[in-house]
């Protein structure tokens, strides 16, 4: 096995992690970091195959520091979200932000 | 000669087909112009029946056949429709239209402040056009549809004032019990279209079929068994009796038509119209004349201790119609039908009478009648004539026509002579009864004082005087020592018994039950409970019917309704319980499906990243699947 497919494997099981705290936490906040979890997954994958790409190439890193900026701008905006519905509606549990069924 | 009127006999049930149309369209709009409507076409039903009767009486009778309407054609099995004139035909076209007649001019009076009178006589004109249609039907399964069909008119009839739910309950038995019977008579059509060369079912090829022997045998004597399984339904013999004395909670004139006059004799009438089927088979001759004879006598027990006016006279219809299938089972065909002619009159008579007085009286218990003889002179007279045709006495209708009978019956079969001769002795017996009862003596309830009781309009009376007449005259179309009638009939001159010791045996039989009946309620010099009170059980015998509906409560229509029960337990659980199950597991799946839009994020993007799953497994290993194959 090469040396890439240990980075992608790594990779892989953070993001199946993150996918799986999205998908089922309760805690919004805790939804929040798996997601950022598989943000930060991608970036692995990006720098790994930057390095032992097919074509190597400096885009790779690049493009991950986008993606962490983005990914902080992210939260930030999503925390804010957080904080305004808590206050509106007193609870942080994702089961009951069902309105989308209406 | 060809037969002129006969081509249009077809006619003589349109007028009154056309009435119940037209009555069923205008309805209780027209309460004062639908009987006229009715009496109408029953005369010119009668006019047209009266000419196809009298052309077929010349020259020895021109049978006339239609059969050209096709209905159904299945292989080789052709069923026409059509109709057919021949003299016992045109006979009954007569009877049936002259008394129907008679009854619609009679209803205008009775019935005069019943709301639904035009229903009534619309009931009337179908059940007319049923009986005509019936009488000339040209094969078996055409005359099996009328008969149904007057079936379902009697039901209609009797539960006409269908607020009693004694009537209700009347009009549901007669239709079940007859259907019985129909069961039968439907079991003998399907052998008969079998076993028939050619799989003909016309009264002419039946009737060829059998007297040349193509069909004999067990099967013969099975067939003939079924039919007369249908005929005892219809023509209430025992054990299919019981719903003629019930079916007289229906309106009396219809009493008068249907249970006297004319339904009740398309029993007999199937049996003479299919009578070389009985012919053929020597057990089935002896269990038309078994089983009349005893109805005759058992019907006439049973009318002895009857209080009700129209029961005494029900029973003594079914009495009388045992003695038809008595004599139609000993051979003496043109004395059973003899019979039925002059019976209808006096039978019809006889209700008319009872009706003008309950009509008068709106009572029906004859312990509670009395001395109406005085105020209504011409029902009490026409009872009278009534009463006498009915018991036998020469020179009247019924004394002919049971003569013949009684003579047939003396020269073959002793036993039931003597049967037949006692049964003739409680007729008269009963008869007496009931006049003494009625019409003399002290008025005994309520409703006769002396100013309530008047004579009926003449409307009412009026067909009751041509009854009587008839009742005195009908009999001399076949004194015995002229076969006229049987010539007439059958087309061949059988051998007649006449006897002179029969005749006054009869006479002598039927005095002697009118004077036993004089002493015991005219005269009282015997007291009225002289042979009830030393044999008690012998009158609840009587009074109870035998017991027959009882018996037949516990043994028949408890199990049914036990099994109906059960059937109804297996209908709820079982058949609804499959449909019910169908339904909640579509519902089951509309939940689950529910469950899938429930607003929450995370479940649905949970549906998202399966299917994106789905997907990817499906792209990549397209792949393998292509390099492998």
């Amino acid at each position: 096995m090469n040396v890439v497919a240990s980075y992608l494997i790594l990779a892989a099981i953070l993001f199946c992690i993150g996918l799986y705290g999205a998908l089922t936490k309760r805690h919004a906040i805790i939804v929040l970091l798996s997601v950022e979890l598989m943000l930060n997954a991608v970036n692995l994958n990006l720098v790994a195959f930057s390095r032992w790409g097919i074509v190597p190439n400096l885009t790779g890193q690049i493009f991950s520091l986008f993606n962490m900026t983005i990914a902080a701008a992210e939260v930030g905006v999503g925390i804010a979200i957080l904080i305004a519905y808590y206050r509106s509606r007193g609870s942080s549990n994702v089961r009951d932000m069902n309105s989308l069924k209406r | 000669m060809e037969a002129v009127y006969a081509q249009y006999a077809w006619l003589v049930p349109l007028f009154p087909l056309v009435a119940f149309l037209v009555l069923l369209a205008i309805g209780r709009t027209a309460n004062r112009s639908g009987p006229v409507i009715g009496v109408i076409a029953t005369l010119a039903s009668f006019v047209m029946a009266l000419l196809v009767l009298f052309e077929q009486t010349a020259e020895g009778g021109m049978a006339y056949v239609w059969n050209d309407l096709e209905w159904i054609r299945a292989g080789d099995f052709v069923l026409a429709m059509g109709f057919e004139v021949n003299p016992l035909n045109a006979l009954m076209l007569a009877i049936v239209s002259f008394v129907s007649l008679l009854v619609n001019l009679y209803s205008i009076g009775y019935m005069k402040d019943d709301p639904r009178i035009s229903v009534f006589f619309s009931y009337i004109a179908l059940f007319t056009f049923s009986m005509l249609a019936l009488v000339i039907s040209e094969n078996i399964v055409q005359l099996y549809i009328f008969w149904e069909l007057v079936g379902v008119c009697s039901f209609l009839l009797i539960g006409f004032w269908y607020t009693k739910p004694e009537a209700k309950a009347a009009a549901k038995k007669a239709f079940i019990v007859t259907r019985i019977g129909d069961v039968g008579l439907f079991i003998g059509i399907l052998l008969l279209v079998w076993n028939m060369p050619g799989h003909a079912i016309d009264f002419t090829n039946i009737s060829n079929a059998f007297a040349s022997g193509d069909i004999s045998g067990g099967l013969a004597t099975l067939i003939a068994i079924l039919i007369f399984i249908g005929a005892v339904g219809k023509s209430g013999q025992f054990p299919l009796h019981t719903w003629l004395p019930d079916a007289m909670e229906g309106p009396t004139p219809i009493s008068a038509l249907i249970h006297a006059a004319t339904m009740v004799a398309a029993g007999v009438y199937l049996v003479a119209r299919t009578y070389p089927v009985f012919e053929a088979s020597e057990t089935a001759m002896q269990a038309v004349a078994i089983v009349g004879a005893f109805t005759a006598i058992f019907a006439a027990l049973i009318a002895l201790t009857q209080t009700d006016i129209k029961r005494v006279l029900a029973y003594s219809t079914v009495s009388q119609l045992g003695y038809m299938m008595l004599a139609l089972g000993i051979g003496a065909y043109a004395a059973g039908i003899f019979h039925l002619f002059t019976h209808a009159f006096f039978k019809a008579l006889l209700f008319l009478a009872a009706g003008s007085v309950i009509h008068v009286l709106h009572e029906q218990n004859i312990f509670k009648m009395g001395g109406l003889m005085g105020k209504m002179k011409i029902t009490a007279w026409t009872f009278v004539i009534g009463a006498l045709a009915l018991s036998g006495i020469i020179p009247f209708a019924g004394f002919w026509s049971k003569d013949a009978i009684l003579a047939e019956a003396y020269a073959s079969h002793p036993v039931l002579f003597w049967l037949a001769l006692f049964t003739a002795f409680l007729t008269a017996f009963y008869m007496a009864r009931l006049f003494f009862l009625v019409f003399t003596g002290k008025p005994r309830g309520e409703s006769t004082d002396a100013g309530h009781v008047h004579e009926s309009p003449l409307v009412m009376t009026l067909p009751m005087i041509i009854l009587a007449i008839c009742s005195i005259g009908a009999g001399f179309f076949n004194i015995p020592g002229s076969d006229r009638l049987a010539a007439w009939l059958t087309g061949e001159t059988p051998e007649h018994h006449a006897s002179v010791l029969v005749m006054v045996l009869s006479n002598v039989f039927a005095l002697a039950g009118i004077l036993l009946g004089w002493m015991m309620y005219g005269k009282q010099s015997i007291p009225q409970d002289w042979l009830s009170s030393r044999v008690t059980w012998l009158y609840r015998l009587s009074y109870r019917k035998f017991y027959i509906d009882e018996i037949y409560d516990y043994l028949i229509v408890r199990p049914l309704r036990v099994f109906g029960y059960f059937l109804h337990l297996f209908d709820e659980f079982i058949v609804d319980g499959i449909v019910r199950l169908i339904a909640n597991i579509t519902l089951a799946i509309g939940r689950a499906g529910t469950r899938l839009q429930n607003g929450q994020l995370q479940t649905y993007g949970l549906v998202s990243m399966l299917g994106f799953v789905i997907l990817a497994v499906a792209f990549v290993g397209w792949r393998f699947v292509i390099n492998a194959g």
